[in-house]
């Protein structure tokens, strides 16, 4: 992976240092709030419901076991021994007291990570395809580019004021998994004829006015991808509106100008910036692709896993469900689901951090990632060590074999820490993952994405869950939407209302609802609930969610 | 018709912490909802939260929020309000700790 030279370690020492002051200058008073805010923000520090929240740049999501013992080592010295792993691959600590900031900062400087950039109107962490350079389906691995954008967009001084927050994700494989086409840039990396080149979509994005991203380029060869963001990232920075926060996001300027507009403008502005790249950049892409050589892989004979597989029907339900297919036949993909049946989707202890780095230590090459699904990920793993593995995982607890399934829930953190939210999201995700837990329903139901924001803003990505939950205040009440046949793949479709919302105590019997529909309806157990909600529509699932209308309507 | 005045409390996050503080009758930050001044005028609510926002040494993001005359002081009208009273509903952090 990617480990940091002088120039970045110089860098972020120094950030420290200014932050350092300014947080000093803030307690003895010399800063007001409103001069200090910023400052603040443009190092991840939030102030949150309850308490200070500082977030950590996880850039697309890859971490080693060093780094993710010292965030383990953060949780437990500064904050209340546990993280929360975020939909953009950050981690979030919910506690920090302003006077410690600093020292987290110098702490997670010392193993190469920072906070920069992920607040305010710049361009935030680059994330990508959680399962990059291990799996099978891929033609590129997606970090090296994200990489390159990392150390190109920070602190580059034309883009620190952009019009609102700029997010840019990249995938090397056709099987969209970073979700792509909601960020505000969603690069896909192609093969064509032997070369490398860039889809590039523009205006992607959730919150208030979701809105899928639009083919900006078909191919973009990969010596023009530099000076062709920065020419995207200028013409929002000129057209982007500053007037209105709700309408300040590029897709807005997008849909506002036209595609065909922003295509003609971004031409210009990359006729104009293309001399300026002399090929520094494209030297530096191809050290940094080093960076990220494959491991050395080990060939190990054994057929421990076959009889495992065959002997062990835990083991073999945690490996349908939790592997996926490596780029080797002798590897595999192993995903840690944090989504134990009532726990916080995405939380994770100090203690599980700890146990998470000495596996990627000792059985995965010391690599692990981070999902925006908000699980860990070791990309690397022999086949014929997972039967260690998953006892390993089991005794921590770390075992659950729901990948995919009613329980996987992407929630954001809600109104149990968010100053923006307006409900709250956690329970409602613990609440659905016991209650078809109880049911045994779950692996009978099969594929199934949930995903819960608690406001408009979507960081819980509602819009693109299969089936989607937003939490508003109605008139002083907590109340729920939801949404049906989201989906954040390659095939990324916003997903459709179903009607009038729930209060919080019938949120959970209306997803009960729906999921007996899709139960009674579906031709058969091949047929995902997404496959049956595109074949039968929304009616009959409405039809199962409002009973009374249905029967007013009968009458 | 005058239109009627829902009572407030001033309320913040205190500088250090960030944890939620309430402004007490006698000017002290408090952490405890029931012991904040409840403010029944509107004009006095007004000249009690420009007083407040003037301590930023001290605290951050002053505000009113709705509160009630409850038996042991003032009590929260919002849900938001409510939670902030009492910290997350998925661990016992926050102010439920210390109780």
């Amino acid at each position: 992976m990617y480990l940091y030279n002088d120039f970045d370690e110089a860098f972020l020492r120094e950030r420290v240092a200014q932050f350092s002051a300014q947080v000093a200058r803030r307690i003895d008073g010399s800063l007001t709030e409103e001069e200090f805010k910023p400052l603040r923000l443009m190092n991840g520090l939030y102030l949150q419901l309850h308490a200070y929240m500082l977030r950590v740049a996880i850039p697309y999501g890859t971490l080693n076991s060093r780094q993710m013992r010292q965030l383990a080592m953060i949780a437990e010295r500064w904050d209340k021994g546990y993280g929360h792993f975020t939909t953009r691959q950050n981690i979030q600590y919910n506690w920090p007291k302003l006077e410690d900031v600093p020292a987290m900062l110098e702490a997670l400087a010392d193993v190469g990570m920072h906070a920069i950039q992920t607040s305010g109107n710049t361009i935030r962490n680059v994330t990508a395809d959680h399962f990059a350079g291990a799996s099978a389906d891929e033609v590129a691995d997606p970090r090296p580019v994200a990489e390159l954008i990392r150390q190109w967009s920070t602190d580059h001084p034309e883009f620190q004021f952009l019009p609102r927050k700029f997010k840019v994700a990249v995938t090397g494989s056709p099987n969209d998994r970073a979700v792509t086409a909601a960020h505000d840039i969603g690069l896909r990396i192609l093969r064509r004829e032997g070369e490398i080149g860039y889809q590039v979509l523009v205006g992607g994005g959730l919150g208030r006015t979701p809105m899928i991203g639009k083919v900006l380029s078909e191919f973009l060869p990969q010596e023009d991808l530099l000076p062709y963001l920065e020419a995207i990232v200028a013409v929002y920075n000129l057209l982007g509106r500053r007037d209105n926060k709700y309408k300040a996001r590029i897709k807005i300027t997008v849909h506002e100008t036209g595609l065909d507009e922003i295509r003609r403008l971004v031409g210009e502005e990359f006729a104009a910036r293309k001399p300026l790249f002399k090929g520094v950049d494209q030297e530096v892409l191809s050290k940094i692709e080093h960076s990220f050589d494959s491991p050395n892989y080990l060939s190990i004979k054994s057929d421990r896993f076959d009889k495992t597989y065959a002997t062990n029907p835990a083991f073999r339900s945690f490996v349908d469900r939790n592997v996926d297919k490596h780029q080797r036949e002798d590897y595999a993909i192993v995903s840690i689901s944090l989504k134990k049946h009532g726990a916080t989707p995405g939380d994770a202890t100090a203690e599980q951090m700890r146990v998470m780095a000495d596996l990627a230590e000792e059985f995965g090459h010391d690599e692990l990632r981070i999902s925006h699904e908000q699980n860990v990920i070791l990309p690397h793993i022999p086949r014929a060590f997972l039967p260690d593995l998953y006892q390993r995982l089991r005794a921590a607890d770390l075992a659950t074999a729901n990948i995919g399934l009613i329980s996987d829930i992407i929630a954001c953190p809600g109104m149990d820490y968010c100053a923006l939210a307006t409900a709250r999201s956690i329970p409602v995700a613990q609440e659905i993952a016991t209650h078809f837990e109880a049911l045994k329903l779950e692996h009978d139901i099969g594929p199934l994405k949930i995903k819960i924001s608690g406001c408009i803003n979507a960081c819980g990505h509602h819009h693109v869950g299969h089936i989607g939950i937003l939490g508003l205040d109605r008139a002083g009440v907590e109340n729920y939407q939801i949404t049906l046949g989201g989906t954040g793949t390659e095939d990324a479709v916003i997903g459709e209302r179903t009607g009038p919302g729930f209060a919080y105590d019938q949120i959970i019997p209306a997803i009960e609802r729906i999921v007996k529909a899709y139960l009674a309806l579906r031709e058969g157990p091949e047929e995902s609930f997404l496959d049956a909600y595109r074949r039968l529509g929304m009616a009959p699932f409405k039809h199962a969610l409002y009973p009374d209308e249905a029967k007013r309507d009968a009458a | 018709m005058a239109r009627s005045f829902t009572p407030k409390v001033v309320t913040a996050n205190a500088l250090l912490e960030g944890d939620v503080v309430y402004l007490s009758i006698d000017d002290r930050w408090v952490r405890d909802h029931a012991q904040a001044e409840l403010l029944e005028d509107e004009a006095h609510a007004t000249i009690r939260l420009l007083d407040a926002s003037a301590r930023s040494d001290e605290v951050v993001g002053v505000y009113l929020a709705d509160a009630r005359r409850g038996p042991n002081g003032p009590e929260p009208v919002h849900f938001r309000e409510v939670f902030r009273t009492r910290g997350p509903s998925n661990y016992p952090h926050g102010k439920q700790e210390q109780v």
